[in-house]
């Protein structure tokens, strides 16, 4: 593939054309100006604060790491794509009702990693839970919120709520 | 610039025998953060993520040793049967960023890249590592001794990409630890692995010198205690760690000074050669 050739990404199941891209972009900066998938969040862009998370292959990474054209063949999952009528899924309800978003930008990449964490991991523990949403930096609720909304989703999931 | 896709090493090598200057792109975690913050621009990236060789693995009971492909990620290292063969490595990865960073840094990032603070990098110093590289025209191997020569410097030729390391499964008891500004999402000041392999002591250290240091006159001490039977009392192993500060070579820079440095490896060297897990 050279500078501005046109290639093939499957994000959310559906295969989208990338072009008039320059080759080097980062498949969050192609989902986000050439796809328009805005989900996922920019910030840091060197893998430090996870407002970027997508799943590649079922893998949570950060999407400012991932060079877009090596991701072709690949299956690509955004926040968008999470519940497939648009509607929250049951962790983005418990965020709301929790109060874990306060100015949101951290919000889609932690959505992210709480179903990633749960769908590995149905009950985790307390030390699980904060290992696993490690990589998603949140300047404003302090975690506190958004662990508690990881804990009623698990109770819901569960049938204890 | 332009961007190769390979499916096999042999795909990979002979287009890298074309293309000797191009960038060799595995996780993305060190060449991705360049290329966005436009430190580094390549000609053209050979990306390794559909090269399905690199992401195998594979324990060897019968000669006691563990493959790992270069690309296998950090996260497979974690827990698991690879964290059971090599107790010392799957600590190391466990430090690497956050999950997401573990989900795609792999030992032949660290490798390519060979930087002193890469995390994986005293493990396979202490636990004398082979290194795998192929290219056009064959296959070789290297110990990690003679791989690394310098920060972010190796003796991988331009043709040559890493396919993988072997290390040995744990004969004995090991660990690794390092001290960073904070406890995840760090780059270390200072880190050390530690392994009594077959009653034989290793200690190697990470960010306190050029490369990664092998502490041959603390491993001599230790090994001197051991062939007489004694234990490692806290005596031991306080001078254990005095001889490692000793033979690291830290300098000052924005992470951390020398000073810390040498006092911060000469305590993970004490504890570890206390701790250490069995296997």
């Amino acid at each position: 593939m050279s500078s501005h050739e046109i290639y093939s990404l499957k994000v959310n199941g559906v295969e989208h054309h990338v072009k008039d891209a320059w080759i080097g972009e980062s498949l969050l900066y192609v989902l986000r100006e050439r796809l328009g998938l805005p989900g996922a969040k920019g910030a840091c862009e060197q893998g430090e604060c996870g407002s970027c998370t997508v799943f590649l292959n079922g893998e949570s990474v950060c999407s400012c790491l991932v060079l877009a054209a090596s991701a072709v063949e690949c299956d690509i999952a955004t926040v968008e794509g999470l519940n497939s009528d648009g509607s929250l899924t049951d962790v983005q309800e418990a965020f709301v009702t929790e109060g874990a978003v306060q100015c949101g930008f951290c919000t889609p990449g932690l959505v992210m990693a709480v179903h990633h964490l749960l769908d590995e991991t149905p009950s985790p523990t307390e030390h699980q839970i904060k290992e696993a949403l490690s990589g998603n930096i949140c300047r404003c609720t302090g975690y506190g919120r958004i662990f508690a909304a990881v804990d009623t989703v698990v109770a819901m999931r569960k049938g204890d709520k | 610039m332009t961007v190769l896709l390979p499916k096999s090493i042999d795909e990979a090598t002979r287009m890298l025998a074309d293309t000797s200057s191009a960038t060799l792109l595995t996780g993305g975690t060190d060449v991705m953060v360049e290329i966005n913050f436009n430190h580094r621009k390549p000609e053209s990236i050979i990306a390794l993520r559909h090269v399905a060789e690199l992401q195998t693995w594979s324990i060897n009971e019968s000669n006691g040793t563990v493959f790992i492909g270069a690309s296998v990620p950090y996260k497979s290292m974690e827990s698991g049967p690879l964290a059971n063969a090599i107790p010392a490595l799957a600590q190391a990865a466990r430090t690497v960023g956050s999950p997401q960073i573990r989900a795609a840094g792999s030992l032949g990032g660290n490798l390519g890249t060979c930087s002193p603070a890469g995390d994986s990098l005293p493990v396979l110093s202490a636990l004398d590592a082979t290194i795998h590289l192929a290219s056009a025209s064959g296959t070789r191997t290297s110990s990690f001794a003679d791989f690394m020569v310098g920060p972010k410097r190796n003796t991988r030729a331009s043709d040559e990409i890493i396919a993988g390391v072997t290390l040995p499964l744990c004969r004995g008891r090991q660990g690794y630890a390092k001290v960073g500004v904070r406890n995840a999402m760090v780059i270390s000041v200072a880190s050390a692995c530690f392994a009594v392999q077959d009653n034989t002591a290793r200690i190697a250290l990470g960010s306190v010198g050029p490369i990664i240091i092998r502490c041959s006159a603390a491993e001599n001490y230790l090994n001197q205690v051991i062939a007489s039977g004694l234990a490692i009392t806290d005596d031991v192993a306080e001078e254990f760690g005095r001889i490692v500060s000793s033979e690291s070579r830290p300098i000052d820079d924005h992470r951390s000074t020398a000073a810390y440095r040498r006092h911060a490896v000469g305590v993970l060297a004490k504890r570890l050669s206390q701790r250490g897990t069995q296997s």
